[in-house]
């Protein structure tokens, strides 16, 4: 395995700003090819470790480091890095800047200069991949959420990076376009060996990768697959998640006396302990 | 305040080629002091439908009676302020809509636009801070220091100043995390108890619509498909999954229970329920009695 992203002692504090820095000592490997969710309360520095990654704010000399694709980012290797890393932000209105569709796809690869021939073919074979083509020369105000959503996925794909960063992109969507989004980035990860880093406050989203992190105050403060980070049940909403159904249903059963298991179980493994259970009577 | 749809139809731009139908044959009642929830797919007309309760739009045929108020076709734009005043709407996101110096100026902006004194208007928003759960501390505080459930709060005490008798909320609990989701809806709930307010709630949270709604109203392609209380909405799990509706996920577990052999005389809500339904169930040995504590 390869180590896409490694983050040491990564230190950042808002100017003008006392108390706490917003991150505070984090050190974090991410391998390339995995799916890493990142969850935390509000203000606990999700976004701010996803900026910081993708050079978006200024470090400093007692920052840490951070390498992504084996580089260390600096000044002057920030460009570079950015060409690995795409980012979906929350609000698919704010970050649609063509006029259609594939202008909007196209408009990443004109920034890098990229010869006309060969962003057709791009912007085409992006469009497919998150099956958008037949809205190609729609409006903006022509697609829902979930749409758009897909649309800024093209957008980066069409770029090939190695690294995309999902920051609360499915928030602000109605429950079919989480799921498309969702669809969409897994198969793009298995097809690619995409690395996906996912900030998220959904349930669904976080069980979707392989590890989950937990950050609290600007530190990381657990680290886990799902399975393991979904047994702590209530306190997952205090950072920042709902509880899964499983659990919740566990503990009204634990209240009523019930000997549930302590594990973590799926829903089907819950229909499943409970039905072993039931054939007991 | 009852609001009710006769036979109501609305075609947007009607008379030209790009005329659409968002509405037909709607026929419903929302009762005084009701809480009512509107569930529906994006585009299945759940928004035009909310905005003939305040007369933003009049209906293409048919009639709206809000109040002693009848809306018609014909019905002249004047003279339909004080239905405004009376239904508040809170839209998809409030918080885009702030726009004032101070958390207090930007509550008492509505009942100052509705005639009422700079000095009332402003003991108002007063108020309206202590009824959304924001302490007063924030009064002189810019509205855009805040976090984003607070200026959400700001932004429905805005609507809640004009002191209505119906309060609509479009998804008040989009893009907000667990925490602030169900301290938004504790809020809603305090309101329709306390205030006597009737609630009519977009969402597509079916947990919410189980736990706090007593009126469903299902939309699909423009016209409502089903009504009812949650309870007798909720039983049709197949019907609801058709569609791709959603139902609590009480009701989905519930259903996957049964095909594995469990009964249950009605389909349970929330996870109370189906714990409780699910004890007699379950063998001795697998149940103790009560822990101790």
């Amino acid at each position: 395995m390869t180590k896409i992203i490694e983050v040491e002692h990564l230190n950042f504090r808002y100017p003008l700003t006392e108390g706490r820095p917003a991150l505070n000592d984090v050190n974090l490997t991410i391998e390339q090819g995995e799916w890493v969710a990142i969850i935390g309360h509000n203000g606990s520095g999700k976004s701010t470790l996803a900026k910081s990654l993708d050079g978006l704010l200024p470090l400093s000399a007692d920052s840490g480091t951070i390498r992504v694709a084996g580089m260390k980012l600096t000044e002057d290797s920030v460009w570079d890095i950015r060409r690995q890393i795409g980012m979906v932000f929350q609000n698919p209105d704010n970050q649609f800047v063509g006029a259609t569709v594939e202008d909007d796809v196209a408009f990443g690869l004109e920034n890098i200069g990229l010869p006309r021939d060969e962003m057709l073919t791009r912007v085409k074979n992006a469009l497919a991949r998150v099956r958008m083509t037949d809205f190609a020369d729609k409006e903006p105000a022509r697609l829902s959420g979930g749409q758009k959503q897909r649309v800024a996925i093209a957008g980066i794909i069409a770029l090939q990076p190695q690294i995309i960063i999902l920051d609360e992109s499915t928030s602000m969507l109605d429950p079919n376009g989480r799921i498309e989004v969702l669809n969409t980035v897994q198969e793009l990860k298995e097809q690619e060996n995409l690395t996906v880093l996912s900030i998220t406050h959904d349930i669904d989203e976080a069980a979707n990768a392989n590890r989950i992190v937990v950050l609290d105050d600007g530190e990381i403060k657990e680290s886990g697959t799902p399975a393991e980070i979904f047994q702590y049940g209530e306190r997952l909403i205090e950072l920042g998640l709902d509880v899964p159904y499983a659990e919740r249903l566990k503990a009204a059963l634990r209240k009523r006396g019930a000997a549930v298991p302590t594990e973590y179980l799926t829903e089907e493994g819950l229909v499943d302990w409970l039905w072993t259970s039931h054939l007991k009577m | 305040m009852d609001i009710t749809f006769k036979n109501v139809a609305f075609t947007y731009q009607a008379g030209t080629p790009f005329e659409s139908q968002a509405l037909h044959d709607i026929d419903l009642t929302i009762a005084d002091h009701s809480f009512t929830a509107i569930i529906g797919h994006t585009g299945s007309g759940k928004s035009t439908l909310v905005q003939h309760l305040n007369a933003l739009l009049k209906p293409t045929s048919g009639t709206v009676t809000i109040g002693d108020r009848v809306i018609t076709p014909t019905t002249n734009n004047k003279n339909l302020k004080p239905i405004r005043k009376k239904v508040g709407m809170v839209f998809q996101f409030p918080e885009n809509q702030l726009f004032e110096e101070t958390v207090v100026k930007d509550i008492a902006f509505g009942p100052m636009n509705f005639g009422v004194a700079a000095e009332d208007a402003t003991k108002t928003a007063q108020r309206m801070l202590d009824l959304v759960g924001l302490p007063q501390e924030l009064s002189d505080r810019s509205p855009f220091d805040l976090s984003g459930g607070q200026m959400r709060r700001v932004a429905i005490a805005g609507v809640l100043a004009m002191e209505p008798e119906v309060l609509i909320l479009d998804e008040p609990t989009a893009g907000l995390d667990p925490v602030g989701r169900r301290d938004i809806m504790g809020m809603v709930e305090r309101l329709h108890r306390e205030q006597q307010l009737t609630v009519i709630l977009i969402t597509h949270h079916m947990e919410d619509v189980a736990n706090y709604a007593d009126h469903v109203i299902v939309m699909e392609h423009g016209t409502v498909v089903k009504v009812g209380a949650p309870r007798a909405v909720f039983q049709d799990v197949n019907w609801l999954q058709e569609r791709q509706l959603g139902v609590p996920e009480t009701a989905e577990f519930a259903t996957a229970l049964q095909k594995r052999g469990f009964k249950f005389s009605q389909i349970p809500l929330t996870e109370a329920e189906l714990a409780d339904a699910l004890l007699d169930q379950l063998p001795g040995e697998a149940v103790h009695q009560q822990h101790d504590e």
